[in-house]
């Protein structure tokens, strides 16, 4: 549908109860939805003759560490058609399994790879779930935000033993994250003093 | 007596001439003929999400302009229109036809650098020769504008990061006059050659569905007979205002789609003749004084632009909390930035979609059945550079 507010009321009335929030945002829609009902949602998207969404531009995570249901899973949509742009997502928790869509677009393949191996979520029946971006033997999962900017090993060619090795990672000066936190509304110790004086009085 | 024959496996690449950089791309051979192709990428992986997550706004951009290194400014346009989005800042249309000229730039930069190499791979060499001076001259007006040829970091949100120096338009304007030749010169060279023809004609061809579902976007989607360019159907900056027709093709091929890139950058560079036509004197950033920061000569007199240019350039400009995807339509195909922020001053992420990684994807799908000799061509026609790919 060219319309916005037309497309997300057919996508309402349509999906019902298999979504949970829709959004019109930047011209484009954001729809919420659940894990369970992520594969009937998409091929409705796709199939649908007012909706025709039928390229899968990304898919991507969006790390929380501090929520309960740690990962958003982000699928981006376009309509040629209707020269729309859709996004969906749905919270899912640390070590969920969740669909994978390469059933009905060839090109999740390598996209949820990528979503493996930089935030470490499982896709069910997806056919050749592999590291893809990082090294052979790569440990952990670059783009959590528990894992650290510099990473835990470093490589380099040992004279000794005569081939590329493997080694943690040593640094001669940390990696300094400044607080540039408006002076004017002064840094965090004396604004956590000012508040505890605050109380006192 | 039947004998049973092994397929063989070679390893095309990380180090071929043909990979387009470090490829490393596993073929099954059956005879001549490719049974599957597996391409391993990540050998130039650099973590730049992971690196953009820990640095401000305005620190993010160098990494833009490593990720298709034939065309930055194309990527930090995406970058500077997703902030500018949150932001609801306007860009002042001095500064969006500037960034236009740039754009063009690059996709003719990167049109040379695919067309010419492409060639290459099919075995010819001079193409290359003659296309490189033309990128030679124009990477010297992208140092010019930017102080850089190849890392810009000229684009800013807002507009861009200087005016242009005296005498460069009337430079660019004199390149446009002698370039469609150059163009035509590689025509000559390469449209009606009969060895040209025959590695490329009806080689790794795309139907239009397959083409929607392998999310290709560009000149891939274009060759195939989609008519689709976002700078048509999604208009940014000042493209709206400028007529230029979008090439399409018809069979899908690698030949069509070097009959694409052709004609777009003769379309390129009439988009740079009416913007230098259209444009005139003004300012070229934004004049919130909380996002650009201040004329050097200011700082020494105002106390408000040195407590401004102080804050930009320790704290940088904080972004409310939002999420946002936007797509420009990079030489590659559509290159889109999908940014979440906090309300702080760095990105909580930023999610770089890269036309060549769903390109090379379909690799496998592309050179089935094709001979190894093909392996290269279609390579080339994916117009791949890894620094994207990889990220």
């Amino acid at each position: 549908m060219k319309n916005l507010e037309d497309l997300e009321k057919k996508i309402n009335s349509e999906l019902t109860t298999k979504i949970n929030n829709t959004e019109i945002k930047h011209n484009q829609i954001y729809i919420e939805t659940d894990k369970e009902d992520i594969i009937d949602v998409v091929i409705f998207l796709k199939t649908n003759q007012y909706t025709k969404f039928r390229q899968l531009i990304d898919i991507t995570v969006v790390d929380y560490p501090e929520q309960n249901q740690r990962f958003e899973v982000v699928y981006l949509f376009l309509s040629h058609e209707f020269n729309q742009r859709l996004i969906v997502k749905y919270l899912i928790a640390e070590n969920e399994v969740i669909p994978s869509l390469t059933s009905i677009f060839p090109s999740a393949n390598w996209m949820e790879r990528e979503v493996f191996d930089m935030y470490g979520i499982s896709f069910k029946d997806h056919p050749d779930l592999r590291r893809i971006l990082t090294d052979y033997g790569f440990e952990g999962h670059p783009l959590r935000k528990d894992f650290p900017l510099t990473g835990h090993s470093e490589v380099r060619y040992s004279e000794d033993q005569k081939k590329v090795i493997s080694e943690p990672v040593k640094l001669e000066q940390n990696y300094r994250n400044f607080d540039y936190e408006s002076p004017w509304e002064g840094t965090k110790y004396i604004k956590e003093e000012i508040e505890n004086n605050d109380k006192k009085n | 007596m039947t004998k049973k024959i092994k397929n063989l496996n070679l390893n095309f690449g990380p180090q071929h001439p043909a990979a387009h950089g470090v490829l490393r791309l596993i073929l099954e051979l059956d005879g001549e003929v490719v049974e599957k192709a597996d391409p391993h990428i990540g050998l130039l992986h650099r973590g730049t999400e992971k690196l953009i997550e820990n640095k401000t706004y305005m620190q993010a951009v160098p990494y833009f302009d490593r990720l298709d290194y034939v065309a930055p400014m194309n990527q930090e346009h995406a970058f500077a229109l997703a902030i500018e989005k949150i932001l609801k800042i306007d860009v002042p249309i001095r500064a969006q036809y500037i960034r236009v000229i740039f754009c063009e730039i690059g996709r003719i930069l990167s049109h040379i650098l695919n067309v010419t190499t492409q060639a290459l791979d099919v075995g010819a060499l001079t193409p290359s020769l003659w296309g490189f001076e033309e990128r030679e001259t124009l990477m010297t007006f992208y140092e010019r504008a930017s102080g850089s040829r190849l890392h810009a970091n000229y684009f800013r949100a807002g507009g861009v990061h200087q005016d242009l120096p005296k005498g460069l338009e009337e430079d660019i304007a004199k390149f446009c006059e002698t370039f469609p030749k150059i163009i035509n010169d590689l025509e000559s060279l390469l449209t009606d050659n009969r060895i040209f023809k025959q590695r490329n004609v009806d080689i790794g061809v795309v139907t239009k569905e397959d083409a929607l579902d392998y999310s290709f976007s560009g000149v891939m989607i274009r060759g195939s007979g989609v008519p689709w360019d976002l700078r048509k159907s999604q208009p940014y900056d000042c493209y709206e205002s400028l007529e230029f027709k979008i090439p399409v093709g018809k069979n899908g091929d690698c030949y069509d789609r070097y009959l694409c890139r052709i004609e777009e950058m003769k379309e390129s560079v009439s988009i740079i003749k009416q913007c230098l036509a259209k444009m005139e004197k003004g300012p070229i950033k934004s004049l919130d004084g909380k996002i650009s920061p201040p004329p050097k000569a200011e700082i020494k007199q105002s106390m408000e632009a040195l407590i401004h240019h102080f804050k930009l350039f320790t704290e940088g400009y904080r972004v409310p909390k939002d999420e946002i995807y936007t797509a420009v339509e990079a030489p590659k195909g559509e290159f889109g930035v999908y940014l979440i922020s906090d309300g702080s001053s760095k990105p909580y992420k930023c999610k770089i979609r890269a036309p060549g990684f769903s390109h090379l994807q379909s690799m496998d799908y592309l050179i089935k059945g094709h001979m190894l000799a093909d392996v290269p061509a279609v390579l080339g026609s994916l117009d791949i550079v890894f620094g994207e790919v990889d990220r």
